[in-house]
């Protein structure tokens, strides 16, 4: 009966991998590193969570859990409630409606989709965000987040795909 | 019986497609609404932010120190290279200071006497918070950190927050053991200030670069490359002179103000409880006078 709870325990953790990588990356991303040039132009690692696993298996992080990740990224960062939700959701959508093109590409074509959606998503972030304030931004700023953010994603999708391989392979 | 489940699916499957879309149009919708909701800045989202921040802030405690360590090690590693000049550069303003501290004691002795003379308020000292930056943000749209330090520890809501070298922001939300510091960079960043020299009071308003810029300023015709910049205390929220920065450039595009507090290595913070201590203060006056 014990092995029964904890095997359903454990499967329950499985499920949960990817919502988790969500949310401690987002943490990653506000750690204060001091980095003196251009401010803080952290990557935006939950969107590389968003888009590796919508391509993957959005059946574990569905669209709704995408929307939780940036609502996440939004209330650790202090930003404007809403955007990064409406980003990643937007994002997911994106990426889940063209899973046949994911199946079985090299990392290459991967990452360069990658930066087709990331440009996508930071364009539409600056943009909504000039809507909201009311007042222009400069958008060298989201360009470097953008250029960092792309050099971040071999990375991070390496570690995701070890994590995928090592939990993942049974659900 | 095989034709009503036949019926039966047939209707499942474009119930299910609408269903999708409806969930589509739902969380853009929910989106859009957060949205709005989170400019409104009601007191539910205000709430919800510093829950959020409270069971962030223990996380991000930990996390942020390896990081604070590696780069207080660098820093470390940089100043033993530089140690000979630095040694040298220390005697010389060590030197200066010297001069500076005498001629601010002289000055002190006579501002006192003169403050007893006239029968003027004493400036109320502020009390100090010491916090330390445990979350930056994206650093693209908000120029916002939090800080370990909340209501348990006195923080208020619209505190100043300093470091040694001058103004660094103003605390906008307050959790129980946490709370955000809005940078004077920060797009939404309002101060009142005054120009040392020219004496013309402005606003600093920040706009998410690294050099904030002077509006509505009083006049503009003595403000110069240089001028210090300090806070002029009006709205009496924060105290007045503390040091904000100086002016970098100041032509016809606007008054563009360098701050002296270095926001990209924010690694304490020093909270300033004006309003209490004035409040405070004022009634001690209303005690002795009435």
């Amino acid at each position: 009966m014990i092995a029964g709870a904890l095997s359903r325990l454990d499967r329950f953790a499985r499920l949960f991998t990817p919502l988790f990588t969500g949310i401690f990356l987002v943490l990653i991303a506000a750690i204060p590193f001091r980095i003196p040039e251009y401010g803080r132009i952290a990557a935006d690692l939950g969107l590389i969570v968003v888009f590796y696993w919508a391509a993957y298996r959005p059946d574990l992080l569905p669209a709704i859990a995408a929307f939780g990740l940036g609502l996440w990224q939004d209330l650790v960062t202090g930003g404007p409630l809403g955007l990064h939700a409406l980003i990643y959701f937007l994002a997911h959508w994106a990426v889940a409606s063209q899973l046949r093109f994911f199946q079985g590409k090299s990392f290459a074509v991967i990452w360069w989709a990658f930066g087709l959606v990331s440009a996508a998503a930071m364009l539409l972030s600056w943009l909504v965000v000039m809507m909201l304030e009311g007042a222009v931004i400069d958008g060298v700023p989201v360009l470097f987040r953008w250029a960092v953010t792309i050099a971040l994603c071999p990375f991070v999708t390496w570690i995701l795909a070890r994590l995928q391989h090592a939990f993942l392979r049974q659900i | 019986m095989k034709h009503s489940t036949g019926s039966v699916q047939r209707l499942a499957v474009p119930v299910r497609a609408i269903a999708q879309r409806f969930a589509f149009f739902l969380l853009l919708a929910a989106a859009v609404g957060l949205m709005v909701v989170g400019k409104a800045e009601t007191v539910l989202v205000e709430r919800v932010r510093s829950g959020v921040m409270d069971v962030v802030a223990p996380v991000m405690d930990a996390l942020s120190r390896p990081a604070a360590t590696v780069a207080n090690s660098v820093d470390h590693v940089g100043s033993l290279i530089d140690l000979y000049e630095e040694n040298n550069r220390l005697r010389e303003q060590n030197a200066r200071l010297l001069h500076w501290q005498a001629a601010a004691q002289k000055l002190a002795e006579e501002n006192a006497e003169l403050r007893r003379t006239l029968g003027a308020v004493p400036d109320s000292v502020a009390d100090q918070i010491s916090a330390r930056v445990i979350a930056d943000n994206g650093g693209v749209f908000v120029r916002s950190v939090m800080v370990n330090a909340g209501k348990s520890d006195g923080v208020r809501k619209g505190s100043a927050a300093m470091t040694g070298l001058g103004l660094t922001g103003r605390v906008t939300s307050v959790g129980d053991r946490s709370a955000r510091v809005l940078l004077i960079t920060d797009l939404n960043s309002r101060i009142p200030v005054v120009v040392e020299g020219a004496r013309a009071r402005a606003i600093l308003a920040g706009d998410n670069s690294e050099q904030p810029k002077l509006i509505f300023a009083s006049h503009t015709s003595g403000v110069a490359v240089g001028n210090r910049v300090v806070t002029s205390g009006h709205g009496g929220v924060f105290p007045p002179g503390i040091p904000v920065g100086r002016v970098v450039a100041s032509d016809a595009k606007g008054i563009r103000v360098q701050p002296f507090s270095e926001l990209h290595r924010l690694d304490f913070l020093r909270i300033l409880d004006y309003a209490g201590t004035r409040a405070t203060a004022l009634q001690a006056k209303g005690d002795t006078d009435g």
